[in-house]
């Protein structure tokens, strides 16, 4: 334990993701040591990031103003929605440069061990934009995991009745991996998502 | 002994790190247990998929000084990956993961409540009968195994033999005219006899139950268990509790695919089979 101040530092860093008790330490050693211009920088950026970036009001990615980046933009596809878990996934997408439609952040996945039941997710928020809006596919890609599963399935109860086409993000073998290094989960839903070669 | 090896079901898993997850395991042998499992959750992980809830894997771990380290994991059944593809056996699979957590300690075998849930999972996973069922089947089988047998016939207070129409939580169970604490409920007649057909495996009569028994059941059921641990089950608030009576299973909205199941091998078994193919 150190004295006030510095233990404070310790306990508010060490309660960010992924930050151990140790890291904490190590981090707050860090800053304590470095230049104070280069300290004064990062809370002007942690304040300026409180300030100024909320959730799209559509979407629910980060925003910088009421409608994120993406849905302000007329030259997307309003016809496609991708449902994902977190705005880093979103990020991970935009990457690829494959998708062109619009996103729907849920806010994390089903999970009913640790209390998260559909009601805590933007599930509604989905449905209302999907009765008004032109959407005709929805694309499901919430993570490869067994909560991320468990709650493409239940969207997908929802969804087929409302006549739209749903599909999942294909889940497969990693590319550059040997097949025989696959378990068998994962190489048995890439023989479900197994799709025709163009000849 | 630094390195020890184990059949076991994944209970929860618990993000840790950058790309860890902690995995809580209810063994054969050695009862629960926390392993780390490193790396799992990139997408690379050799054996990532295996270490998630509801599979059953052949672990071997490397004792640490706080937590144990996985260092192979062979998959058993992937009973999860199946469970998961249907909200109602997911959340319905999800609360018997977490009854099972908290009837079991750490580094205390506890075999019977070990078959128990395996027998659970491969039950729902199987598909044969009502989800809803299963668990509550399971809940108070896993209640009796840790001691809170619940009487669903004769008097749980003095034992006079039954049936009897009161039913009392604090008492036990259905309790005589004579032992009956005030304000006890009276509960369907039918509803009684499909619990005590749960309680005793009896599936024929089980399945035959109509659904509002299986409603008022489910209620006694989860009612049971909350009032035995001490902290709610909170799994139990979201079991997706589709009609009984609606046809279940082949429900073309319900996004249930059968996937075949891996055939479930004890440790030797598997061990054998991997010797015999060398
Ligand atoms: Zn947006
Ligand atoms: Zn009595």
């Amino acid at each position: 334990m150190y004295e006030g101040v510095v233990q404070d530092l310790i306990d508010e860093l060490g309660r960010l993701p992924g930050v151990g008790p140790k890291s904490a330490q190590r981090i707050a050693f860090h800053l304590l040591q470095a230049d104070a211009i280069d300290v004064k920088r990062l809370v002007e950026v942690l304040t300026e990031v409180k300030a100024k970036v909320r959730f799209c009001e559509t979407c629910g990615n980060v925003a910088e103003s009421e409608q994120c980046r993406i849905c302000a933009d007329p030259r997307r596809d309003g016809t496609a929605i991708c449902v994902v878990e977190e705005p880093k996934d979103v990020v991970a997408i935009e990457r690829t440069r494959e998708f062109r439609g619009r996103y729907h952040v849920l806010g994390g996945a089903i999970s009913p061990i640790d209390g998260v039941g559909p009601d805590d997710l933007r599930i509604k928020e989905l449905m209302t934009r999907l009765a008004s809006a032109e959407v005709t596919e929805v694309i499901i890609a919430t993570d490869p995991n067994l909560e991320g599963e468990a709650t493409a399935s239940y969207l997908a109860r929802f969804l087929r009745p409302m006549g739209l086409r749903v599909t999942r993000l294909a889940s497969g073998l990693p590319v550059g991996g040997d097949l025989e290094y696959a378990d068998e989960v994962t190489l048995g839903r890439a023989f479900e998502g197994r799709r025709l070669l163009d000849v | 002994m630094p390195l020890y090896r184990d059949e076991g079901i994944v209970l929860r898993t618990q993000k840790l790190g950058e790309a860890d997850r902690i995995v809580t395991l209810l063994t054969r042998g050695l009862g629960k247990v926390r392993v780390v499992g490193k790396g799992v959750r990139r997408t690379k992980s050799r054996f990532g998929a295996r270490l998630e809830p509801a599979m059953m894997v052949d672990v071997q771990c490397y004792e640490g000084r706080n937590l144990d380290t996985v260092t192979q994991a062979e998959s058993l059944a992937s009973w999860g990956d199946v469970l998961a593809r249907d909200y109602t056996t997911y959340t319905a699979a999800a609360a018997m993961l977490e009854t099972a957590d908290r009837l079991t300690e750490e580094r205390e075998p506890n075999l019977q409540q070990y078959l128990l849930l395996q027998g659970a999972l491969r039950s729902m996973a199987e598909g044969l009968h009502d989800p809803g069922l299963v668990l509550d089947a399971y809940l108070l089988r896993a209640l009796a195994i840790a001691g809170w047998a619940p009487s669903f016939h004769d008097c749980a207070r003095c034992g006079a033999e039954g049936p009897h129409r009161a039913f009392n939580l604090a008492a036990g169970g259905t309790v005589c005219p004579v032992c009956r604490p005030v304000g006890s409920a009276a509960p369907a007649p039918e509803t009684l006899s499909l619990l005590a057909a749960l309680l005793a495996g009896d599936w024929v009569v089980a399945d035959a139950s109509q659904g509002r028994h299986r409603r008022e059941g489910s209620t006694l059921a989860s009612a049971f268990l909350q009032w035995h641990l001490e902290k709610g089950v909170r799994s139990l608030r979201l079991v997706d509790r589709r009609d009984p009576d609606a046809q279940p299973r082949l429900d073309s909205r319900v996004t249930w695919a059968p996937a075949p199941l891996s055939v479930v091998k004890t440790v030797e078994e598997a061990h054998a089979a991997a010797q015999a193919q060398a």
